[in-house]
């Protein structure tokens, strides 16, 4: 368990990042959401050890972090680079060497990871003939190749078409299902709602809201409910608790104050004709995170 | 993929297992890179040209006029490639080198443990002297105009040679520090191996690189003069050049430390010159000061000793046989001292710089942290 304590700092006068406290399990995909310039690079720099924090402490299993334990960290970093003039497939080796691979042994683990990710076709291709979406790629295995324990990927999803999203999605859940705690910030929310277990929230260098994304949808829950009926549902708007968000004929969207009303409303769509369809509605991701850093 | 098992144990690689990677890796780069080959083979063939036209002017001089004396003809008999005139005495055959229908006289010398000695107008020519199996005394009628060639030639091939390899790996050195801080390659391999790692790492790899190339043009320069039969000459440079390698290993060192610190101090390649100019201005000091100064022994002696321009001073010194035999290991200790301090105040600041992005590391602040 990677756990932030308490981090804070400052650059001048400015402060980027105060008492920012948050976890990041093992075998979980943590997403770390917030706007443009909320602290999520910085905070994942001091995680890496690559930028000083001015108060707080980095955990690993309830012991601070060393630079032996970044070694079995994977990184990417929020800035874009490899080594232009370096081949692809000769780059990951170097880079799962420098992690203590043999020779043999870091060729096969670079060359399985970028056939998985998709770059089976341009291993000997320099770095800088591949588009910005393989570069991103290469960048991804870069961060992986040494089978770290723990992964900091700073907008992984960034610039990577659907189908490259979702092999790279692919490639993480594997990586978290293995037992691999994985934090990934995204400005891409749906993405992020899709797939991570774990949200954290930062706006302006604090924390906002943590914990599962199911808690946080509960949390946030307005006991807003969908109705889908064949005949008209202008009843509606006369119960009682009952707010209604919009209404087409037989589609009503409403606020219900209690799960008494609910139930209520819903005995009464049936006995006025046939329901296709009576759910609740969660809150997306980016109404949670609206109403969150407001 | 098949199962990756998480948490694969890795033993992290040594400290030298790490400098070797690093080096392999600015080895390997700079070999795949056209522009290093292209200039290189440039270089190469320069080399060889110049040294096998100095070899075959060398031979040509062999046949030199020289006037002799009915006492001192004996001491030319048998000598290959001279062009020998008889004159009456001393006072003729100094009037001969004078208005410089021969290059030298020859005349017996009572006070010359040889029973001759030299005369020549300014320079004793080196293939005649090398001719002459035992090296008679020379006077020099006028010392102020003394300008040995040879000499001139072997102080600016020093100076080329240190000064092309010095500024091409000096600058490889200072654009792949700034290279892994702007693309932020550097943060994913401080994350792997200590910065110190890829300090030393960078040093060992362009080391080897420019002791490669200061070894092939000193075989070049060797092959060449066997091949043109300047066998004499390579004698008298052998040990200059063998020395120059030496003390180019070390300067090398120094300077490819402090190139890195400097680099690192910068975070885009547009800025390197703001904090490599002065290191810059220390490759191309002892180039002009040993064009300029090359037969000043003074200039010479102080160059000699300062560490940056000792790699060039002290070879050209001990080819013009000026420097006695401790003053090399003197001046080499000299160099190991401050390379030492060098690699020290380096990988002090390079560690305290690396990971700073955006503007100019201030010196202060990079020494202090």
């Amino acid at each position: 368990m990677l756990e932030l304590s308490g981090i804070t700092k400052s650059y001048g006068t400015t402060r980027v990042l105060d008492d920012v406290t948050f976890q990041v399990a093992p075998g979980r995909l943590t997403g770390f959401v917030g706007g443009n310039g909320a602290g999520k690079t910085t905070t994942m720099r001091i995680i890496l050890g690559v930028l000083a924090r001015d108060a707080g402490t980095v955990t690993l299993d309830g012991a601070p972090v060393t630079a032996a334990d970044r070694r079995r960290f994977g990184y990417m970093p929020e800035e874009r680079g490899l080594y232009p003039k370096m081949r692809v497939l000769d780059h990951i080796v170097y880079l799962a060497r420098l992690h203590g691979f043999g020779k043999a042994d870091a060729t096969e683990r670079a060359e399985a990871l970028l056939v998985e990710l998709g770059l089976g076709e341009r291993l000997n291709d320099n770095i800088e003939t591949l588009s910005l979406g393989n570069q991103q790629r290469a960048q991804i295995a870069a961060a992986l190749v040494h089978d770290p324990e723990v992964l900091i990927l700073d907008e992984p999803f960034s610039g990577l078409d659907p189908i490259a999203v979702d092999v790279v999605a692919g490639v993480l859940q594997s990586r978290a299902a293995a037992g691999v705690g994985v934090l990934f910030s995204s400005h891409q929310l749906d993405v992020v709602e899709r797939l991570c277990d774990e949200l954290v929230i930062i706006a302006g260098g604090t924390i906002r809201a943590t914990g599962s994304r199911d808690e946080l949808r509960a949390e946030h829950a307005q006991r807003r409910f969908e109705l889908i009926s064949a005949g008209d549902a202008g009843w509606l708007r006369n119960e009682p608790g009952v707010e209604v968000v919009s209404f087409d004929g037989g589609y009503a969207l409403f606020d219900a104050d209690t799960d008494e009303t609910a139930q209520r409303v819903l005995r009464r769509a049936i006995a006025e004709g046939a329901v296709t369809s009576f759910a609740p509605r969660h809150p997306s991701l980016a109404q949670i995170f609206k109403e969150v850093i407001q | 993929m098949t199962a990756h098992t998480t948490a694969t144990a890795t033993t992290a690689p040594t400290f030298a297992q790490s400098v070797w990677l690093v080096a392999e890796r600015e080895i390997g780069s700079k070999l795949r890179s056209k522009a290093f080959l292209i200039s290189f083979g440039i270089l190469f063939v320069i080399a060889l040209a110049g040294v096998i036209w100095a070899g075959f002017s060398a031979q040509s001089a062999s046949t030199t006029p020289v006037a002799v004396t009915s006492e001192s003809a004996r001491y030319v008999d048998g000598v290959p490639g001279l062009e020998v005139t008889e004159v009456a005495d001393r006072a003729a055959a100094e009037a001969l080198v004078k208005d410089g229908s021969v290059d030298a006289a020859v005349i017996a010398d009572d006070a010359s443990p040889l029973g001759y000695a030299l005369v020549v107008e300014s320079d004793a020519p080196q293939g005649l002297l090398m001719s002459l199996s035992q090296s008679p005394s020379v006077v020099v009628l006028d010392p102020a105009s003394s300008t040995n060639w040879i000499g001139y030639i072997a102080a600016i091939g020093f100076g080329i040679v240190f000064l092309f390899a010095a500024q091409t790996f000096g600058s490889t050195i200072a654009q792949s520090v700034v290279e892994e801080k702007q693309t932020r390659v550097v943060e994913l391999l401080i994350s792997a191996i200590p910065a110190r790692a890829l300090l030393a790492g960078k040093v060992v790899g362009n080391t080897i690189l420019a002791m490669g190339q200061v070894v092939i043009l000193a075989a070049i320069a060797v092959v060449g003069l066997t091949v043109t039969g300047q066998t004499e000459f390579l004698q008298g440079v052998g040990g200059p050049i063998a020395w120059f390698a030496v003390f180019f290993l070390f300067g090398f060192v120094l300077l490819a430390a402090l190139f890195a610190a400097a680099a690192a101090m910068v975070s885009r390649q547009e800025d390197i010159g703001a904090t490599t100019t002065p290191l810059m201005l220390l490759i191309l000091g002892p180039y002009f000061l040993v064009i300029f100064f090359w037969n000043n022994p003074t200039v010479l002696t102080v160059m000699s000793y300062v560490p940056f321009s000792a790699p060039v001073g002290m070879p050209v010194r001990l080819f013009l046989g000026q420097a006695q035999w401790w003053e090399p290991i003197l001046s080499l200790g000299i160099l190991l001292v401050t390379c030492v301090l060098a690699i020290w105040v380096g990988a002090k600041i390079y560690e305290n710089s690396i990971l700073r992005m955006g503007g100019r590391v201030k010196l202060g602040e990079a020494l202090a942290g």
